[in-house]
């Protein structure tokens, strides 16, 4: 199992190469530079800025000291916060996002499974139709349609909570409500489904035969194999949860790290938008990764080579 | 046969749903109705504002943008400062001034009693060095040009001279400042409220590094010194900054406001929804959807002051047949402007027929778009286009958003109709956008442009020659001459002559086709006092408080 973490881990390097050589050199063939503004600027002040930045250096140049300074983990000034660092402005803001991400997960897993859950034990019955046909709408209907529909509900009409902003613990509610909702639809559709290819298999016949009751059958059992589906589900959508929603981020005026992967790309802030993009791709690899494993834990046709 | 048939694990499944939910919803538990931001503020004389984009420095020499202006104007004071309402020139941090009889040297009398937020005294000294750093090209400050009126100041900017004493900017002691011009600059004062103008704290800058970096840290809440009313507090990035009152500051008994937080509000809707829960007590703008019913519903908290913005096209003059004034002229007579601000922008805009903006003391335009699509289907006639007969397909280009494309397409039908020529639309990301306006890559583009200071010269000069956001290739010899000669004027009246003069040939050969005026709808709750509407929508917040109306 060791040997296999680590060679998954060997294959990050490559793979995280690939993509920061692409995106730079993506980033430059994009028309418009990052001190383009409406009113101009002189042309010497531009230039004067650029050189700061090591933008007046050749191409293959700026491409090396990137790469070198991304070695050491640095991954630069921002072009858009001349005060702060990539580095810090996503240190700030990936806090929020792993609280509003988490909670939403949370909501999504316990929505999703149970209602998943509900609807395999009885198919093709009422029990099955309306948290299905639920889950469909959820699917269907965007965050940018939900969210604000639950800020005037519940934050203008009932006045339970504010309708936006990140001050207080519960303003964490609606957000997490909004982006759960998306992902438990997926999940209460994967989780059914998943559940009942299990539930035919010959290994939970023979369970009830031998006389396991129902539950023990269902939550012993089947959940383990019915679930596989989800896992291998979460393992990027988590790394989207995590990483924060740019449309729920603004609907509700939260801090995130959702809002920098558009707006540093409208901005032209090469290296804010390296600097996600990189961190977004470690992400995915590193929970595919735990999702393999966990894969294989319950799964016991997979092994770990 | 259902495979398992226990409603047991059903109702379990059900239960646990249920909790979930009740977890979630526990905060309610506590449902009454609590005090909101907004009415603590009033209480305790906290604001909050909603502020546009978020702020990206607090350095007065390094940003550029409006969001930040008005920040900053909470944390610094310049020479002079805004009146309330009509802007005029204020004492600041000088107490008097004299102006030269030529109208070029400027000397200010700075009070003795004014501090920054660590003690320091403000001095002279303080506002020459901090000009002196504005304007060293190493910083790359991208406003410098703000001081080009000051002697030698460009000169010193763009590398031509390297001895800051050469620049008209001497401290003759601690308390006088002599500015002295390359030219009269009737708008000078104004000029001295904007922030490239505001002094900076030095040492402080020096102790994180160098004064010429601009990523010098001093401007972090931490580190920062200023001399405002108030003192920054706190900066959180995409969340609020943070100012609390300077007891520092020379006029802290006046100052009614203990804290100020701005927000950044870059959805509109959560803005506005933030209003309306008691979370701002001021919104910067409203969503258009919303604006009738504020109009009707809450008049007392909706305003649409007239600001110094137009909305207007570029209209590429180097290619056929836009080349030809005549086509030009024919285009901006065919547009329904009382149409386009009634039934598509629908936010109290003027309609715009003229390019400088009403609400500059002393200037009301006298030339005017003026005749009909009569007299449009006169010119297109008469430069060889009866009835647009043979007029190739024209472009459109706006910046991807809503609101422009509505706007460009009521003019593709509005000359269509009138002028019976073929317009096609196109709409480039904001940065493609700039860069393809620059090279002249368009036909027609839209565009905007706010005024720095109240004066003609912010808007015509934009049309000059060389000018780099005249982008229109638009070339006009007696235009720049005027332009120059307004310059170098003192006496107001010939001044404002000369430019009268000067956009009477804009709206003849029609580079800028102007479309309307913009306005700031806005949403400011009852108890904010002294937030007089102006033209700029700059406020000192020294001036204002809170209190419910009795």
């Amino acid at each position: 199992m060791f040997r296999f973490i680590a060679r998954r881990i060997l294959q990050f390097i490559p793979v995280l190469f690939v993509i920061a050589t692409v995106t730079f050199f993506m980033l430059r063939l994009a028309p418009g530079g990052p001190f383009d503004e409406d009113k101009k600027i002189p042309e010497e002040i531009v230039r004067k800025i650029e050189a700061h930045y090591g933008l007046d250096k050749p191409l293959w140049q700026q491409y090396l000291i990137q790469m070198k300074n991304l070695l050491k983990g640095d991954l630069g000034p921002s072009f858009k916060y001349p005060k702060h660092t990539v580095n810090e402005l996503i240190a700030e803001a990936f806090p929020v996002s792993l609280q509003l991400g988490g909670l939403a997960l949370l909501v999504a897993m316990a929505l999703g499974i149970t209602s998943g859950l509900i609807a395999s034990l009885r198919p093709n019955t009422t029990s099955d139709y309306v948290p299905m046909a639920i889950a469909m709408l959820g699917i269907c209907v965007p965050t940018f349609v939900t969210g604000p529909l639950l800020s005037n509900y519940f934050g203008l009409k009932l006045g339970w909570f504010n309708p936006g902003g990140w001050f207080f613990p519960e303003d964490r509610v609606l957000p997490a409500l909004t982006l759960g909702f998306y992902y438990a639809a997926y999940i209460s559709r994967l989780t059914r489904g998943g559940m009942l290819e299990i539930l035919n298999q010959d290994y939970i016949r023979t369970a009830r035969a031998k006389g396991a009751s129902t539950s023990r059958v269902v939550l012993r059992h089947a959940l383990k194999g019915g679930l596989l589906p989800v896992v291998s589900f979460l393992g990027p959508a988590v790394a989207g949860l995590l990483t924060g929603s740019f449309v729920v981020e603004s609907i509700f005026n939260i801090p995130g790290l959702g809002r920098f992967f558009v707006i540093s790309a409208f901005n032209r802030d090469y290296t804010m938008v390296l600097g996600t993009v990189l961190f977004y791709a470690t992400l995915i690899l590193v929970l595919n990764l735990i999702v393999d494993i966990v894969l294989v834990w319950l799964n016991p046709k997979l092994k770990f080579e | 046969m259902p495979f398992v048939s226990s409603s047991r694990i059903a109702r379990a499944c059900r239960f646990s749903f249920l909790l979930v939910l009740a977890a979630l919803l526990f905060p309610l538990t506590s449902c009454s109705r609590r005090e909101t931001r907004v009415e603590i503020g009033i209480r305790e004389q906290i604001l909050h504002v909603g502020n546009g984009t978020d702020p990206q420095d607090l350095d007065p020499h390094i940003t550029t943008g409006e969001p930040e202006h008005k920040v900053m104007m909470a944390l610094f004071e310049g020479l002079v400062t805004e009146n309330p309402g009509d802007l005029k020139p204020n004492p600041g941090v000088a107490e008097r001034w004299e102006i030269s009889s030529d109208g070029t040297v400027y000397t200010f009398y700075l009070r003795t009693n004014s501090f920054w937020s660590n003690g320091d005294r403000v001095t002279a000294h303080d506002f020459v060095a901090s000009f002196e750093r504005m304007l060293t090209p190493a910083l790359g400050a991208k406003y410098a040009a703000m001081l080009y009126p000051l002697k030698n100041g460009e000169a010193f900017n763009t590398g031509k001279i390297t001895d800051f004493s050469e620049v008209g900017a001497k401290a003759l002691d601690d308390f006088t400042l002599q500015l002295t011009l390359h030219s009269p600059t009737p708008y000078f004062l104004s000029l001295l409220m904007h922030n490239s103008w505001f002094p900076v704290h030095l040492p402080t800058i020096r102790k994180h590094g160098s004064v010429f970096d601009r990523a010098n840290r001093w401007s972090l809440p931490e580190n920062f010194v200023g001399n405002g009313a108030f003192r920054l507090a706190e900066w959180k990035i995409n969340s609020h900054v943070r100012v609390v009152k300077n007891s520092n500051y020379w006029d802290a008994a006046n100052v009614k406001l203990r804290e100020i937080y701005f927000y950044p509000t870059e959805n509109q809707d959560a803005e506005e929804r933030a209003f309306r829960a008691g979370m701002l007590h001021i919104a910067k703008d409203v969503p258009q959807m919303k604006i009738e019913v504020y109009k009707k519903n809450r008049p007392e908290v909706f305003r649409a002051e007239p600001i110094l913005s137009i909305y207007f096209y570029r209209i590429n003059v180097t290619k056929p047949p836009l080349n030809d004034k005549r086509v030009r002229k024919a285009l901006a007579l065919a547009i329904d402007r009382d149409l386009i601000v009634r039934r598509v922008t629908r936010g109290g805009q003027l309609p715009a027929l003229h390019f400088t903006p009403p609400g500059i003391s002393g200037y009301a335009p006298r030339a005017r778009i003026s005749g009909g699509p009569d007299e449009a289907r006169r010119l297109l006639a008469e430069a060889g286009f009866p009835e647009g007969k043979g007029f190739p397909p024209i472009n459109i280009l706006f910046n991807t958003h809503e609101g422009h494309k509505a706007i460009a397409e009521a003019i593709q039908q509005m000359w269509a109709k009138e002028l019976g020529i073929p317009v096609t639309l196109r709409n480039e990301e904001w940065k493609v956008f700039l860069r393809t306006t620059e090279k002249l890559d368009y036909q027609i583009a839209r565009a905007g442009w706010g005024g720095d200071y109240p004066d003609p010269n912010t808007f015509l000069e934009l049309a000059v020659t060389d000018n780099g956001n005249n982008e229109t290739g638009w070339s006009n010899a007696e235009y720049d001459r005027l332009i120059a000669e307004a310059a170098r004027t003192a006496n107001p009246e010939e001044r404002m002559e000369l430019f009268q003069r000067a956009e009477a040939i804009l709206l003849d050969e029609v580079p800028f086709l102007p479309i309307y005026f913009y306005t700031r709808p806005t949403l400011v709750h009852t108890a904010v006092r002294n937030f007089l509407p102006n033209v700029l929508d700059l406020h000192q917040w020294k001036h204002v408080y809170l209190e419910e109306k009795k």
